[in-house]
């Protein structure tokens, strides 16, 4: 075949647009310029860039190293490679029309975030009181399975993080049953779009409830299998314990929630302390760190608060099970859509509104101006950003392979911290 | 939250209103001279302790009213209480408005300033490293100003 210029045939094409990114080798430098300069560092440091498509920085973020030797002296994240403004989208659409994008925000725990979202417009719109019992009890039934998900990938990719392959594969395979229970729920695996403010899209699946309840026997040997493989694993112990050790104080002035603030010792989990929705009706224990391998809010105890949430949350579920199989059973006359509101206009006001997501406190900050359906502003606050923030003051003398370490620890997912 | 309020009143503005109980939580709004006094009452003060600040957001009143706001949500984690600070300064299109950080108090401010920095346009006097912080640092305006328009073009890549 003779040489053609394949390049002018596909101009020709229809549809074709030429390619109009205009090529600078110094486009990088403008669009995110390191915070250190060269002509600033002292003798033997070096700044190393990781990322950001570095497979250990679970997603597309950028880290500025900047290393003496081995040893690093200041880590600064670079972010916005994800960045697919939320806010400025949510500043235009109705309010049930931004459910769909909070999914894409922590698209591993898109229920929670739903979960976060739905309640704080239900409460702007003062009808957060009127919810049924059962729709209240799906509710936390997904958004527990979708914890438990979220947590397996934080555990299984820690794990091949530091280098423990299997335990990723187990954990992969066992998430695949939640994500295949949540499809029969809502229709997708990951971006469900299935609470609805004021209620739920569709009540759960005939059948539902009895194959929950037997993928959490068949769960729960597999998650002693975990302990065993991961967290009692001694290279894996001595990989994570008395790494990124971070102080309780210095945790709450970064505003670092969830399991990480949990690990560093503060049994602060908003199911408890907000009590919203059904958590007060359910028993379940805050895990805390504790130090058992090192120091108190290492790496290994937050792998360790994360595996125990893992346990709790298969007691919400079973404790949810029992519920909507007894008191608050299926019936004709149960209709999940009976308090959707068929015009969304809360009353003028500032609204915030927080909820425990699997990585921390997830938090939606609304201003309704009282005169339409659409939020004047919607600012979510989100926990991995907090949480990763931290990262500078956590890795600060650190070799640079425990920062490999310390990242993994974090469990952050980039959609959530660039929205 | 009585309390909150002579506690202020008495040691930084005698003239603070009262607190705005149709937000939720309820909130306070501070003049933004006043500001940093306020947030070192509210987080030193062993009555009050707000320890952790949750989030800041930036928000455009638009040029029709020419003001822009900053609230900042507060929670206590021993007293288990809430609260909203709220600092209204005007607004112009020649220079930014500016109201000052609390990175020295909480550090977490330290990002949501940089990012109502980015994406408002709002100046945060006494922060120690005002970057873009979700936008390329070379982008132009402040997407979530009310007046934003949309670039045409990006590296020369048609945008609209």
């Amino acid at each position: 075949m003779e040489n053609k210029d394949y390049a002018a045939i596909t101009e020709q094409a229809p549809g074709h647009k030429k390619v109009e990114y205009q090529y600078q080798a110094d486009n990088l430098q403008r669009s995110e310029p390191p915070k250190y300069k060269l002509e600033d560092l002292r003798q033997e440091e070096m700044i190393i860039n990781i990322g950001p498509q570095h497979p250990s920085t679970h997603g597309v973020l950028r880290l500025e190293v900047l290393a003496h030797g081995e040893y690093v002296v200041d880590v600064v994240p670079h972010l916005g490679y994800l960045h697919r403004c939320f806010e400025k989208h949510a500043e235009a659409l109705p309010y049930n029309q931004i459910l769909p994008f909070v999914d894409r925000m922590d698209y591993l725990a898109a229920m929670n975030s739903e979960h976060a979202y739905v309640m704080g417009v239900e409460r702007m719109l003062g009808i957060h009181q009127q919810i049924d019992k059962r729709t209240e009890y799906v509710r936390v039934l997904v958004a527990e399975l979708n914890r438990l998900s979220s947590h397996f990938v934080a555990l299984g990719t820690y794990g091949m993080d530091i280098g423990a392959f299997t335990s990723f594969f187990w954990l992969m395979r066992d998430r695949e049953h939640i994500n295949r229970l949540l499809e029969w729920v809502s229709g997708s695996r990951m971006l469900f779009n299935y609470l609805w403010v004021g209620g739920l899209f569709y009540d759960l699946p005939v059948g539902f409830e009895e194959k929950c309840a037997e993928f959490i026997a068949y769960l729960k040997p597999k998650m002693q299998e975990i302990d065993e493989l991961l967290l009692q694993n001694k290279i894996f112990i001595e990989r994570t314990a008395s790494i990124g050790v971070l102080p309780m104080d210095l945790a709450i002035n970064y505003g670092v929630t969830g399991p990480m603030l949990r690990a560093s010792g503060l049994a602060f989990d908003l199911r408890r302390v907000d009590a919203y929705s059904v958590y007060p009706e359910l028993a379940f224990d805050i895990p805390i760190g504790k130090g058992e391998m090192g120091t108190l809010g290492d790496c290994w105890d937050r792998t360790w608060v994360r595996y125990q949430e893992c346990l709790e949350s298969i007691k919400i579920i079973e404790q949810c099970i029992a519920q909507l199989l007894g008191d608050h059973k299926r019936t004709r006359d149960y209709n999940p859509r009976a308090h959707v509101p068929k015009k969304i206009r809360p009353q003028a006001g500032d609204f915030y509104v927080r909820a425990e997501n699997p990585k921390g406190e997830l938090g939606f900050f609304f201003r309704a101006d009282g005169r339409s359906d659409i939020p004047f502003r919607c600012k979510a606050r989100s926990c991995c950003f907090s949480n990763l923030s931290v990262i500078g003051e956590l890795s600060k003398g650190a070799m640079i392979a425990d920062l490999i370490a310390i990242i993994g620890s974090l469990d952050m997912v980039l959609g959530e911290v660039d929205r | 939250m009585s309390n909150l309020l002579e506690i202020l009143r008495q040691q930084v503005d005698s003239n603070l209103p009262d607190l705005n109980t149709n937000d939720s939580p309820a909130s306070l709004q501070v003049e933004a001279k006043h500001l940093l006094a306020v947030a070192k009452v509210l987080y030193t003060h062993p009555d009050l302790y707000f320890d952790s600040l949750s989030c800041i957001t930036g928000i455009d009143n638009g040029p029709t009213l020419g003001t822009m706001e900053v609230a900042y949500n507060l929670y206590s984690i021993p007293y288990h209480q809430s609260l909203m600070l709220k600092v209204v300064v005007p607004r112009s299109v020649e220079a930014m408005p500016v109201v000052p950080s609390l990175t020295g108090i909480w550090r977490t401010a330290d990002w949501h300033e940089r990012e109502a920095y980015d994406l408002l346009g709002i100046y945060f006097e006494g922060h120690p490293d005002l970057r873009r912080i979700l936008m390329p640092a070379d982008w132009v305006g402040h997407p979530l100003r009310k007046d934003y328009q949309d670039p045409s073009t990006y590296r020369g890549i048609t945008v609209k």
